[in-house]
């Protein structure tokens, strides 16, 4: 947050009475922002007319918040920062001092005692101490674990960085077998881990999945051609729709749709280009978007076939290359023939590694085209359009190209995503979706493939664990539902992220041609584009 | 033709409501170049204080006449989402001025987010209607023209010609049109840059409140979603007359309006967004740059 106090005054006054001064400031416009909103709530009455109620205690609560928060901010937060700066600079550790403060053996230790303690007594605990101070203890196991693994990783950080992709990958292929393995020896069953990480597999790991694979097509649109494209969620309703109506109407097999909805995706993303070739920046950006709710308006007022907004529902699951399904009832049921216990979770953990694989091909399609001239005329047409036309690339096949790769790939992850939920209605289809595609792919860094999967895993793992925040119920009361706040604080987090880190996760830019050796190339060197 | 005029006369008046959330979209990225897409919820938390002023008077007050409560509410609601626009502008935007051009555009979006969800934390997600405020209809020739239609469009018609003035004839507007030329060299010339920015945040909110107030009235109901929408179309609007100018904003919104009423009068009321979208397409195949936008000439 830039305040900008006048230089005069600041001279006068003391950094005390400068954040006393800056707290009162920050009072007033608290109570300016929520009078109204917080300090009334509207509320149907019984007969059903709007009435007002107060909610003074609360405002005023929350007005003192900010008041105090700025205050400790401008008298201790500023100061400290300030300080941490000139360390930073003086021991030439620049963003790890913090850092190696935070993480120490000591803490370690104690966080992990802490940790194995409490899961070794986990099932006990709420007989010991009750149902209340039993949340706050797994929270605080929580907690302490997180603590851990980031020590782990802090201290191993040299060779995850020299080795990131390839660990990544290895972590990713053996996540479900993890997450089985861990919850199979906490229940001491095998079918209740399984039953266990259904949880973990699904919301958790294919969620994050659809959102790379989805950040990772867009990032060839958006990070790699420059060109502004905000109806990305457009191709992916094209995706799903396609294997929904394809699916149920004439029975295919997803293996036969998958390739025929990443066709269809990307004739839909040709389509749109060509008129919209003319346009530069914002303009495209709005007709995008516009496509965008073309598609969705479309999609729910054609309801002869779409379904309208009640949407396609019993559409097939993927079957294991047609030699097994998933479904219990069929007599080659993966189960019957491998002779295992009836369990949903491996459809889950099929469709896991069939979303890796899906991510993982978009990744490996991004990486080798970037290679190729197309590629590098997409890179070219990024950094300079003028200079790309005088080099004669031709503009407009460039163009054209990037919106139907990128959009294959949506089409691709819709199939995937139909084939997921077993249902598909336009409601997963509006813009908001397409703003946190954009925004995952601009947080990691626009063109940055690892960059944007972290950018995933923080944006779309932290909104899923906000689920998980039940206990906040026992501290606020039943009426408390901590999932209305998964939206508010996402969209916060988006802003904190992007003040924080301007250019991404990882904002430097690897050259894809290199005279003798590669250099990344700083964030302040490489530009964005201009549609 | 008394069905046509009808059109045009509903047409009028969402395009005013439409042109009044332009100006906001367009006088920003005339002065910052950027998207603000926070922009459509400003106008849902105007048409929300409004709200709520609308309610508090009722438990206040035995009776207020109507022109005062509504004068009221379009107030309050004009200074608290000033305020909102201000303090965002100020959190979220200023700071990554001068970064790169998707960083503001990344965080207006997380606004958007924040704040539609942050009504509906505190406010409920239901539908808020209100007892309708004005409820006289005029007849004309058969022509039914309502109080609530005929005071959006004086109340636009009057808050455009004071907003001309203020663009055109005060040193604020000088400075603001300085600004969206050049920012640097507007600085050297003692331009205080930020201060106009802000006003200029807070010039688009108080207009957007004004709509909100309107929509309010005109449709009473709103909801914590409703800024999408209209914000979507606003922003449509704002392209279609070539963004940036602000002549065109209004143009855009009435033009907006004028489709998507003749649309569902004559064809089908379910395409309508559909057909406006669709021909913000057309247009801007055949003018790029919208009907009263400058092109862009690029320099080497």
């Amino acid at each position: 947050m830039a305040v900008t106090v006048s230089p005069e005054r600041d001279t006068v006054a003391t950094p005390m009475q400068r954040a006393l001064r800056e707290a009162l400031y920050a009072a007033a416009i608290s109570f300016g922002l929520f009078v109204l909103f917080i300090g009334l709530k509207t509320g149907q009455n019984i007969s059903n007319e709007l009435v007002l109620t107060t909610r003074w205690g609360l405002l005023a609560a929350v007005v003192i918040a900010t008041a105090v928060g700025r205050f400790l901010y401008v008298a201790y937060g500023q100061p400290f920062l300030a300080n941490q700066k000139i360390t930073d600079v003086a021991t030439g550790l620049l963003p790890a001092s913090v850092a190696s403060r935070f993480f120490q053996l000591p803490a370690f230790i104690v966080a992990l005692v802490a940790a194995v303690v409490l899961f070794a007594v986990n099932s006990s605990l709420v007989g010991w101490v009750g149902a209340e101070p039993a949340g706050y203890l797994q929270f605080l196991r929580a907690l302490s674990v997180i603590y851990v693994l980031a020590c782990v990783i802090y201290y191993f950080r040299g060779f995850i960085h020299a080795n990131f992709t390839k660990l990544g990958i290895a972590a990713l292929i053996l996540y479900p077998i993890l997450v089985v393995a861990i919850l199979s020896l906490m229940s001491w069953s095998f079918v209740g881990g399984l039953q266990g990480s259904l949880k973990w597999v699904d919301n958790f790991g294919i969620q994050i999945l659809i959102y790379v694979m989805l950040a990772w097509g867009l990032n060839i649109v958006v990070g790699l051609a420059g060109l502004l494209d905000l109806g990305y969620v457009a191709f992916y309703a094209v995706g799903a729709y396609a294997y929904a109506l394809l699916g149920t109407q004439y029975g295919l097999s997803f293996w036969i749709l998958l390739p025929a909805a990443g066709a269809m995706a990307a004739f839909w993303g040709v389509l749109l280009g060509f008129p919209v070739l003319r346009l530069r920046g914002d303009y495209l950006a709005i007709v995008t978007l516009a496509f965008g709710e073309i598609i969705r308006l479309v999609l729910i007022n054609w309801r002869e076939v779409t379904n309208g907004s009640a949407g396609i529902s019993g559409i097939p699951k993927v079957t294991f290359f047609g030699l097994m399904t998933f479904n219990v009832s069929d007599p080659n049921y993966v189960a019957k023939v491998l002779h295992l216990a009836t369990s949903s979770a491996y459809y889950k953990i099929f469709l896991y590694y069939l979303i890796l694989a899906l991510a993982l091909l978009t990744a490996f399609v991004t990486i080798r085209l970037r290679r190729m001239p197309v590629g590098r005329a997409w890179e070219a047409l990024r950094e300079d359009e003028i200079a790309c036309r005088s080099l004669g690339i031709n503009t407009t096949t460039t163009k054209l190209t990037a919106f139907a790769t990128g959009a294959m790939f949506g089409g691709f992850a819709g199939a995937f995503f139909a084939a997921r939920q077993g249902f598909v209605s336009p409601e997963s289809f509006v813009f908001l979706e397409s703003a946190i595609i954009l925004a995952i792919v601009v947080l990691g860094g626009m063109g940055s493939l690892v960059g944007i999967a972290v950018a995933a895993m923080v944006m779309i793992g932290g909104t899923e664990a906000l689920r998980e925040l039940d206990f906040l119920k026992q501290v606020f009361g039943p009426d408390f539902t901590p999932e209305l706040y998964r939206m508010l604080l996402f969209g916060m987090a988006m802003v904190i992220v992007m003040l924080w880190k301007p250019r991404g996760f990882v904002g430097s830019r690897e050259p894809t041609a290199f005279l003798k050796e590669r250099k990344a190339v700083s964030s302040s060197f490489t530009k964005e584009g201009h549609g | 033709m008394q069905y046509f005029v009808q059109q045009l006369i509903n047409g009028l008046t969402l395009g005013s409501i439409y042109g009044l959330i332009a100006i906001g979209y367009t006088m920003v990225y005339g002065i910052i170049g950027m998207i603000n897409f926070a922009h459509g919820d400003i106008f849902m938390v105007g048409a929300f204080t409004a709200l709520i002023v609308f309610l508090a008077l009722g438990a206040l007050f035995y009776s207020v006449p109507v022109v005062l409560a509504l004068l009221i509410m379009m107030i309050v609601a004009m200074l608290l989402t000033s305020l909102y626009n201000w303090t965002i502008e100020k959190v979220a935007y200023r700071p990554l001025r001068g970064s790169f051009r998707l960083a503001p555009l990344i965080t207006a979006i997380g606004m958007s987010i924040a704040l539609s969800n942050f009504v509906q934390v505190t406010q409920g997600p239901r539908n808020k209607p209100i007892p309708p405020m004005v409820s006289q209809v005029y007849n004309i020739n058969g022509i039914s023209v309502s109080l609530k239609q005929i005071i959006i469009v004086v109340v636009t018609a009057l808050l455009l010609a004071l907003f001309w003035y203020l663009v055109n004839k005060t040193s604020l507007g000088r400075a603001q049109r300085a600004c969206e030329q050049d920012r640097k060299m507007a600085a050297l010339l003692g331009i205080d840059v930020d201060r106009t920015i802000s006003i200029t945040f807070i010039m688009g909110a108080a207009l957007a409140a004004v709509a909100g107030t309107l929509f309010l009235m005109y449709y009473g109901v709103i909801a914590f979603s409703d800024g999408f929408t209209p914000g979507v179309k606003a922003f449509t609007a704002a392209v279609l007359g070539g963004i940036g100018s602000l002549p065109g904003a209004v143009v855009g919104g009435l033009m907006i309006g004028f489709i998507e009423s003749m649309w569902s009068a004559y064809f089908s009321i379910d395409y309508k967004d559909v057909a406006a979208f669709s021909i913000l397409a057309i247009v801007l195949i055949f003018l790029p740059s919208g009907i009263l936008g400058r092109p862009e000439v690029e320099k080497v």
